[in-house]
């Protein structure tokens, strides 16, 4: 029995202690900072109990962060999904009813490889790249407005305090989209043809072939997608700090980049720590609450 | 029961997590010792420098790049060829050297710059730095007979200081000032103006031959706020900006901030910035300028490094100092923000604090310092080490106009005493202002208002300028 035991304990404990020491380990720390007003810098540090916590709370640049992160919450998850799902279909089952049965558009083969391609990139390639399609005289985005004679829509976007958010936002959809069309584009595939080819039959439409069959079927990867797309929402550091920077002024700032500028710029880790606290909970009660709102029975074949 | 329970499991897993928590807590240990052992002191060596302490130097991997400092540190094993010299450079200071500073293992000199240096008012408070007082009393390397501190240029140890302590030696010395291309304004028959009224009377004539007058950048806005501070100090006296640095009730909305912030918006009034400019970043707007499309920009003396690789030939860059305001202003026409930058520090817990002074007094030669003028064209800290020396239009206009001043030349310190107030804050109010959401005199109260939750802050340590 020993024997078994010592067997099954020499291949849990490297593992389990690997997952202690990276990922237990620093979250139980960011606990116990979030408590003093460590300034990072030397080992001194005062136990201040809920004082952070109760700062937090009065912050006006954090509650700001945080709204654009509520935002991003709501409007990331949707607009990426939808996007998704309507690609997805389009390249496996949008295409003209015809002879050969259900199938996707032309040059869907060459759309599927197309649409991957931000995923390739880096999120600091991604980053600097469209800052520089944003830019207000050599701009990509600008000099295609000035083309077609939209010269007065050529506004300084990321300038512009009304316009930077959803400028980043833009970004957002766009460097994930293409990976929820390859996962939504492969969960199609289980999907029998015949069940499009009977919908055809009846009559539906491609919007009710989508609504009816399609969503309820890939319910399960639907969820999934929501619950990795919140989790991107409630975090979107990254993208933001190369971008904007939070600016101008706080009106694209993420709680992230707050918490990173908190502890590298202030020298203020106990404070971030506390920050860093508060998000691990959001992120949980999201993730839960996503969970739970989106059960469903689920649909056998 | 020969199956693990679950619960077994959880609780090993508890066990295994404190454990981790207990032997990599990022809060550290200590930090026994102190490395300010200290050699026999001699002529040739009054800081005391044991020979054969290693020495380790971070440098900042910025405009400057790094070998400047390669070459410092060959002139630091020339003395003292028993030292071994470990060298690194790097653009993310705060995030490579907070883990050391915690651990009581950090590196002997930093160059301490950059978008993330570590904060000083962090540092500072942890009394994490070596008093250089002593560096500065100690012969300097070219005279013996003259102290380090004479050879200085005026203002280095003011901004270096805290609390009457010098802890950074701020080894590149920057003039702000507005930037204008000679060449363009000598083919217009330009002039540079010395008056606020003459400044938008030109600003007219450029407008009216189809270049905008000034761009800036919109993403980092404060460099717009360093003329209407120099201004205001030229307005109303030096006082004014003290009463800035030491987060006086009301200092942003003295009359002569008021006046100069007012003046500087009228150029967003009369249409006198370039449209767009409020979405670009420094590179890009300083890119917009060479390319002649804006004839006024507002930065510091390292723009003609920063933009070396896309200046036109014959450009022939210039600097001037603010116009003055009024015609009874405190400070002469001549007098602009001059100070360090590029702060270098002996952290206090270093294996090696007296080598860590000695190769700053290497720094402060003329011959290192003229070194590093050639390298990364920019002046240093150091009095008269660029004499002699070819220097690029742009670094001898710089020169020019420090000549000129008559050691007019003032500075500002609250942007290195609390560091967020201008990078975050007044950048921000700054954008504001300049796209004319808010007014001047809005621009005063939204900035005093930051100053004072600033003064109010307990997390925060104050700074006194005398």
């Amino acid at each position: 029995m020993w024997g078994k035991r010592l067997f099954i304990a020499v291949f849990l404990i490297p593992p389990l202690l690997l997952y202690g020491i990276f990922v237990v380990s620093p979250y139980a720390q960011a606990f116990q900072i979030s408590g003093t007003d460590w300034s990072g810098l030397s080992p001194a540090y005062e136990f201040v109990g809920l004082d952070n916590f109760r700062r937090l709370l009065g912050d006006g640049y954090f509650w700001t962060a945080l709204k654009h992160n509520g935002l991003l919450l709501v409007l990331l998850p949707v607009a990426t999904i939808v996007a998704g799902l309507f690609f997805a279909s389009m390249i496996s089952v949008g295409g003209r009813a015809d002879r050969a049965g259900v199938h996707g558009v032309r040059g869907s083969g060459f759309y599927r490889v197309v649409y991957f391609f931000p995923q390739v990139l880096s999120v600091a390639i991604i980053g600097v790249l469209w800052k520089e399609m944003y830019a207000p005289h050599t701009g990509m985005i600008n000099g295609f407005l000035r083309g077609i004679g939209l010269d007065g829509l050529a506004v300084a976007w990321l300038g512009d305090p009304r316009f930077s958010f959803w400028c980043v936002l833009a970004v957002l959809i766009w460097m994930n989209v293409g990976f929820y069309v390859v996962l939504f584009g492969a969960a199609m595939q289980s999907i029998p043809r015949d069940l499009y080819e009977a919908a055809l039959l009846d009559g539906a439409s491609r919007v009710t072939t989508l609504v009816r069959i399609t969503v309820p079927l890939l319910w399960d990867t639907i969820q999934v997608a929501w619950v990795y797309l919140a989790i991107v929402a409630i975090d979107g550091f990254a993208i933001v700090q190369i971008i904007t920077n939070g600016g101008p002024g706080s009106s694209s700032d993420v709680v992230g980049l707050r918490l990173y500028k908190t502890a590298f710029g202030d020298g203020q880790f106990g404070y971030a720590s506390a920050i860093g606290v508060a998000m691990f909970f959001l992120t949980l009660t999201v993730a839960v609450m996503f969970l739970r709102a989106t059960r469903r029975e689920r649909v056998e074949l | 029961m020969d199956r693990l329970s679950r619960r077994g499991l959880l609780q090993g897993a508890a066990g295994v997590a404190a454990a981790g928590a207990l032997g990599g807590c990022a809060m550290g240990g200590d930090d026994a010792t102190n490395g300010d052992a200290k050699g026999t002191t001699s002529a040739n060596n009054p800081l005391g420098v044991k020979e054969d302490a290693p020495l380790e130097v971070v440098i900042f991997n910025g405009g400057f790049g790094e070998e400047y400092a390669k070459a410092h540190e060959a002139l630091y094993r020339g003395r003292y060829p028993k030292a071994e010299i470990k060298h690194s450079a790097t653009q993310q200071i705060a995030e490579t050297l907070q883990p050391r500073f915690v651990a009581g293992d950090p590196p002997d000199v930093i160059d301490n710059s950059g978008g993330s240096q570590i904060d000083f008012n962090g540092l500072v408070s942890q009394g994490a730095l070596t008093d250089l007082g002593e560096l500065l009393d100690a012969p300097s390397l070219d005279d013996p007979g003259k102290k380090v501190r004479d050879t200085l240029l005026p203002g280095i140890v003011d901004v270096g200081s805290y609390d009457g302590k010098f802890l950074t030696v701020n080894y590149a010395y920057s003039a702000y000032g507005i930037w204008y291309s000679k060449k363009l304004f000598d083919a217009k028959g330009w002039e540079y103006p010395t008056t606020w009224d003459g400044m938008i009377a030109l600003c007219r004539t450029i407008k009216a031959a189809g270049i905008a007058p000034w761009t800036y950048t919109g993403v980092h806005a404060r460099y717009m706020s360093w003329p209407i501070l120099t201004a205001a100090a030229k307005l109303g006296g030096i006082e004014v900006i003290k009463a800035i640095d030491n987060l006086e009730p009301n200092a942003w909305k003295h009359d002569a901030v008021r006046t100069a912030a007012d003046a500087y918006y009228q150029l967003a009034v009369d249409g006198f910035l370039q449209p767009g400019a409020e979405g670009m970043d420094h590179i890009q707007s300083q890119t917009e300028w060479c390319r002649g499309h804006a004839a006024f920009i507002s930065c510091g003396s390292w723009l003609e490094n920063e933009q070396k690789s896309v200046t036109p030939p014959g450009f022939d860059m210039a600097v001037a100092p603010t116009p003055s305001l009024g015609t009874s202003d405190k400070l002469p026409f001549g007098a602009f923000r001059g100070t360090g930058s590029e702060p270098f520090i002996v952290p206090a817990k270093g294996k090696n604090v007296r080598g860590g002074m000695e190769y700053l007094r290497i720094m402060l030669s003329k011959k290192a310092a003229a070194d590093f003028t050639t390298r990364v064209s920019s002046l240093t800290a150091v009095t008269g080490a660029a004499d002699g020396l070819s220097l690029g239009p742009g670094l001898t206009s710089v020169t020019k106009l420090i000549d000129a001043s008559q050691g007019s030349a003032f500075t500002w310190l609250y942007s290195t005493y609390y560091r967020k107030l201008e990078r975050e804050r007044v950048n921000a109010a700054s954008l504001e202002l300049f796209t004319k959401r808010i007014t001047a005199s809005q621009w005063c109260d939204r900035v005093q208002k930051s100053a004072d939750e600033f003064a109010k802050d307990p997390a925060i340590k104050k700074y006194k300028r005398a």
